[in-house]
């Protein structure tokens, strides 16, 4: 790939989605972008940027960024997080806030929506914890075929492998032939919305507590400043932020602290006492 | 170091299945039949058991059955690894005492997964 054509593309993406791409990652665009190239019946991807530079193809340029996300997803990924959840992070605050009055989550960068499921199935697990409160759940991504996919609620036997024991396997899904359908009762828990981690996210309202886990890694440090910030602003007072094993907030943010005692969990400074998720 | 019994009737997937065990420290012994097995775990109980479902002699489900009757002071985690994947075998085998299930074809990653989930990693 030509040096301007890499450039072109970086900043095109990293302008988009916020995905900063290093020199470095030129197989990257070579392996994701080249099927979309053919797919175009462009030439390869001298041809691709060709046609974004003459012509204003604004699906083309979707097309190019949704191919650039990362959609590496799994049933309760690193497990660690869910049993936080269901442990520490819901008894605190459902016993903090008023029974009627709904608990938001949010599943930030959802891909193709095991995170947004594993959440719900946590919370149907702990249903006499909850004691009939309301729900809702909103996962977002960027990526409209992603969406689409999270929407269905149907996975491979691969996909369903990956995390998810059998014994929730059984509960909570339905066999279709090869791939496994969720139950619509889990359905009706996840909202899926398109957003981009870019733009301003005080639409999607308030939240007790915030996933946003393994999103952070693929941003520049001013980005991932920008993410956190939006993020601490739709965070309730003594909501949590959830982020993936590898990632910190460490000297991004003034306004979230990590809970002393639970690795990847941040709260607002001051919100909480000094060694509790709880 | 744990111990793993590993029974198929193929000579194949158990050296296979050997390779990622030994990978994650397991020390693996191997039965190619359940009733094979069954002796295997009299003579000495496995931390756990990869089973397969069809096997000659015996199949994995009657093991499991016979297994979870064993006069034993503790009784192995059971992960079957088959590939009878449809819903009802899966419904069996968990009311038989499965502890995990795995549908073939699997990554490896997969059984190191169900090893994390039933507390073996």
């Amino acid at each position: 790939m030509q040096a301007a054509d890499f450039q072109f593309l970086s900043a095109l993406i990293k302008e988009r989605s916020g995905i900063a791409l290093s020199s470095d990652k030129t197989y990257l665009l070579e392996n994701r972008l080249g099927p979309l190239a053919a797919q175009r019946r462009l030439n390869d991807i001298a041809g691709l940027v060709a046609r974004m530079k003459s012509v204003r193809d604004e699906q083309l340029i979707r097309d190019v960024v949704e191919a650039m996300t990362t959609n590496e997803s799994l049933f309760f990924r690193d497990g660690k997080p869910f049993e936080l959840l269901r442990t520490a992070i819901l008894p605190r605050i459902v016993a903090a806030r008023p029974k009627e009055r709904p608990l938001r989550i949010w599943s930030a960068a959802c891909s193709s929506g095991q995170e947004a499921y594993s959440i719900a199935i946590t919370l149907l697990e702990e249903e006499a914890l909850l004691a009939g409160r309301p729900v809702e759940i909103v996962a977002t991504d960027i990526a409209t075929s992603m969406l689409i996919k999270a929407k269905a609620g149907v996975y491979s036997q691969f996909e369903v492998q990956r995390g998810l024991p059998i014994r929730l396997l059984l509960k909570y899904f339905t066999q279709k032939g090869t791939n496994w359908e969720i139950a619509p009762r889990l359905r009706s828990m996840v909202s899926f919305r398109q957003h981009n981690m870019l733009g301003e996210c005080a639409g999607l309202g308030r939240f007790d507590i915030v996933f946003c886990r393994n999103v952070l890694i693929y941003f520049d440090e001013p980005t991932k400043k920008g993410v956190i910030e939006r993020i601490a602003q739709v965070l309730a007072p003594d909501g949590v932020l959830l982020l993936g094993a590898v990632e910190t907030i460490i000297g991004l943010s003034t306004r979230l602290e990590i809970v002393p005692g639970a690795a990847g969990i941040y709260r607002p400074v001051g919100s909480g006492p000094r060694a509790a998720v709880a | 170091m744990r111990t793993c019994l590993i029974v198929d009737d193929s000579r194949v997937v158990r050296t296979v299945a050997r390779r990622i065990l030994e990978e994650l420290q397991f020390a693996s012994r191997e039965a190619g039949d359940g009733q094979a097995a069954l002796a295997a775990c009299q003579e000495e109980i496995p931390d756990f058991v990869l089973l397969d479902w069809n096997m000659p002699v015996m199949n994995g489900l009657d093991f499991l059955r016979a297994l979870r009757q064993l006069p034993s002071v503790r009784q192995p985690i059971v992960i079957f690894c088959t590939t009878e994947n449809d819903i009802n075998h899966i419904q069996q085998a968990i009311e038989a005492g499965a502890d995990e299930y795995i549908m073939k074809p699997f990554a490896s990653d997969v059984l190191q997964a169900k090893l994390v989930q039933v507390g073996l990693l």
